[in-house]
């Protein structure tokens, strides 16, 4: 099962190596991994998507609860969330394909941000399933280069 | 009031209580060992830093305190990772302070740089880097606060000299409270009512109890639950002397080269009470077949530890002498528990156990004039009237210690169970007798192992430490040559000690006192007159050479597949 973990950790040297060097000591698996600061500039949010049994899902939270600088760990999958990944792209467009591009583009509402002759660079959000999505159709085209940055999310604000 | 780093240190020390560490000196850190001589802390120079670690490790397990040890940057740091790491593997509390080059040096591959919070990140509870020295002192409160509650383990203070020495402020103590970290101590009541009434209905329970119960220092607790209610107690290797040894209730160890009637109780059993143990692969054998029958109530201070081999049906995360403190007083507030009734519901079960007992007590084969290590472990019991602190190395030595002397009172078996390391024994007897100098310390030895840290001989001598090292010399890795025997055909590759040394010569060269036996009538006296000795003395005992450790559980087989002889 796949689980999307959201982790406050204090905003400190070091830090993103107990959690990454937690992962590879103990044999867990991370499938993506993307991490910046909150508001508070003390305090950093790390987004993690890990694949597991159970019993392993509850180690993994418990670990990462268990490190220090820890401050909080959230299995965002647990309840409702939203989750967001971006990918840039820059896919081969020549004269036959580049109209074709541009309307794949669209239907996934994406955006070009880099032009040149024979190529665009396009830039697309959304869940994982739509990023694939995305990468399925424009493959035959042509892929020259891909840049993902791995899975946010936040889970939803209760609605009463 | 503005002091150096060095001064902070000492007076961070001075704080906590700590009246002992034990160092080795280098060039980045000679500050810190100039401005330790001027206050009253005595340091302990071991001849090695993984000796200081050991050594502060035993010194922390036997007063109950964090053990400190001191060295320099790079070898000195990366010679304290296996001490380090046993620590942690055993809960064990001590705060290490490594030397490090100064700070606008580090990442350029200076002299004598290592990283060694990266080195030791994964072996440590936590560890810091301390980089101004307005940090140092909150730094050192923190690093003992951790080390010492919730689970314990090792923290690594790696200090820049240029940190030990320029000047800051430095700042009062205040108690330390930390966002992240809020061990929990109190057990949950609804949890404690729901095991204390699986308690009630449970017709063969067991006891296993583990290290825990003498880190939180929950002997009394536990002898108080289990002799209450008749329950018969098994330990582990890190929980002996958590429960009287002599005990009628006592099965003594459980595991690869446990009793066999602790291994079987616990597979009959239809509950288990885990109190303090982590359900390590030594004790579980083969996961599926352990304790199949019963259902699981697990007290332990660290969540991590519950549900993580093994599944629990009752997990009670606090510390175990206030979740035992809770058992025991939910006993005493139930009107209709009677003591009587419930012992006389468990004694065809205890029957059971006594039949087990009785038909596969421990025990060996006496083999005329050569020497059987379990009669030197049996007659050091005898001696020393049980009263002595054991510290072993690793290996079939272990195995006899833990078999044959009966711990009857916690913090007097020192051992590096989770990590097993060769060359513990003898520094952490040192650092034994520096923390009960009154007490008798004896290192039950290999051949083998006590070569690993042997030159700490001239630290015993130093600090006129008169630990008894009693090497059970059989010229063998033995518990490697045994699994040689047992599944290699006998194949004994990398494990014959062709050469030692002359240990009696030995010992002699260092000022100590070295003794001899080669025959069973010469245990005795040796034993009595190294008892009578004060002076570090090795007693070389020549023992069987292809004596075997049993019962044994091989390795990845249910507990109930012992060999017995
Ligand atoms: C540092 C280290 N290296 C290797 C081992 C593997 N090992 C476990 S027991 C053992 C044999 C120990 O020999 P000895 O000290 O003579 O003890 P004996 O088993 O003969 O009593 C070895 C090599 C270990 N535990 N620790
Ligand atoms: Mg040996």
């Amino acid at each position: 099962m796949k689980h999307t973990i959201s982790v406050l950790l204090q905003n400190k040297p070091g830090v993103l190596s107990r959690v990454t060097g937690l992962f590879s000591g103990r044999g867990f698996n991370i499938e993506s991994l993307c991490v910046a600061e909150t508001l508070d500039p003390g305090v950093s949010c790390l987004t993690l998507v890990t694949r597991g049994p159970d019993p392993i899902i509850e180690q993994i939270t418990k670990q990462l609860h268990k490190l220090i600088d820890v401050i909080k760990v959230v299995d965002i999958s647990e309840s409702d969330y939203v989750e967001r990944e971006m990918v840039l792209i820059r896919v081969k467009a020549e004269s036959n394909t580049r109209a074709e591009v541009l309307r794949v583009i669209d239907i996934f509402r994406g955006k070009v941000v880099d032009v040149s002759p024979k190529s665009y660079a396009v830039e697309i959000t959304g869940p994982q399933s739509k990023i694939q999505a995305v990468i399925d159709i424009l493959k035959p085209i042509g892929i020259q280069e891909i840049v993902r940055t791995g899975t946010i999310a936040m889970a939803r604000a209760k609605k009463f | 009031m503005k002091v150096t780093g060095a001064q902070a240190i000492v007076k961070c020390l001075e704080e906590q209580g700590v009246e002992v560490i034990f160092g080795f000196p280098g060039g980045v850190i000679i500050d810190l060992f100039d401005e330790l001589e001027k206050s009253d802390i005595t340091n302990v120079l071991v001849r090695h830093e993984q000796a200081a670690v050991h050594a502060a490790d035993a010194y922390g397990r036997v007063k109950g305190d964090v053990g400190v040890a001191l060295v320099t940057s790079g070898p000195g740091a990366t010679n304290t990772v296996t001490g380090i790491a046993s620590a942690y593997m055993d809960s064990i509390p001590i705060v290490v302070f490594t030397g490090q080059v100064p700070t606008a040096l580090i990442g350029n591959d200076a002299f004598q740089e290592v990283d060694i919070i990266g080195i030791t990140r994964p072996c440590t509870k936590h560890n810091y880097l301390v980089k101004d020295p307005k940090d140092l002192a909150e730094t050192i409160r923190e690093a003992f606060y951790i080390a010492r509650t919730g689970r314990p383990g090792p923290v690594l203070i790696d200090l820049p000299k240029d940190v030990v020495i320029s000047k800051a402020n430095f700042t009062e103590p205040k108690p330390v409270k930390m966002q992240t970290y809020r061990p929990t101590y109190e057990p949950h009541p609804g949890q404690i009512a729901k095991a204390s009434k699986e308690i009630l209905k449970a017709k063969k329970p067991v006891i296993y109890a583990g290290g825990g119960v003498i880190a939180s220092d929950s002997n009394e607790e536990l002898t108080e639950l289990a002799t209450k209610l008749n329950i018969p107690v098994t330990m582990t290797l890190m929980g002996l002397g958590g429960f009287p040894g002599t005990h009628k209730l006592s099965m003594g160890m459980l595991g690869m080269h446990g009793t066999y009637f602790a291994n079987m109780a616990v597979s009959k059993c239809d509950l288990l009470i885990a109190v303090g143990a982590r359900f390590d692969d030594r004790v579980t054998g083969k996961l599926d077949e352990f304790a199949p029958h019963a259902k699981i109530i697990h007290i332990d201070i660290d969540p991590t530890s519950i549900s993580k081999n093994v599944k629990v049906d009752i997990p009670i995360v606090a510390d175990c002498k206030y979740a035992l403190t809770a058992m025991n007083r939910w006993f005493d507030v139930q009107d209709d528990f009677n003591g009587k009734e419930y012992e006389e519901k468990l004694s065809p079960w205890l029957d059971d156990i006594n039949d087990w007992k009785r038909k596969h007590p421990l025990g060996y084969v006496e083999e005329g004039d050569i020497i059987k290590p379990q009669f030197v472990v049996q007659k050091l019991h005898e001696l020393t009237k049980g009263d002595a602190i054991i510290s072993t190395e690793v290996g079939q030595n272990q195995m006899w210690a833990a078999q044959f002397y009966h711990f009857n009172k916690p913090r007097h078996f020192l051992t590096s169970g989770g990590l097993g390391v060769m060359g513990y024994g003898f520094p952490a007897a040192i650092g034994a007798q520096m923390a009960a100098p009154d007490k008798t310390v004896i290192d039950v030895a290999g051949d083998g192992s006590i070569q690993m840290n042997i030159q700490e001989l001239a630290t015993a001598r130093q600090y006129k430490c008169p630990v008894k090292v009693a090497i059970l010399n059989n010229g063998f890795l033995g518990m490697v040559r045994q699994w040689q025997e047992l599944f290699y055909d006998k194949r004994y590759a990398g494990t014959d000690l062709e050469v030692s040394p002359d240990f009696v010569a030995l010992a002699q060269a260092y000022g100590a006192v070295g003794l001899r036996a080669t025959k069973v009538s010469e245990v005795v006296p040796v034993i009595k007159e190294a008892l009578a000795t004060d002076n570090t003395v090795f007693m070389d005992f020549v023992i069987a050479r292809e004596e075997g450790v049993y019962p044994m559980v091989p390795a990845g087989k249910a507990t109930t597949e012992m060999l017995l002889t």
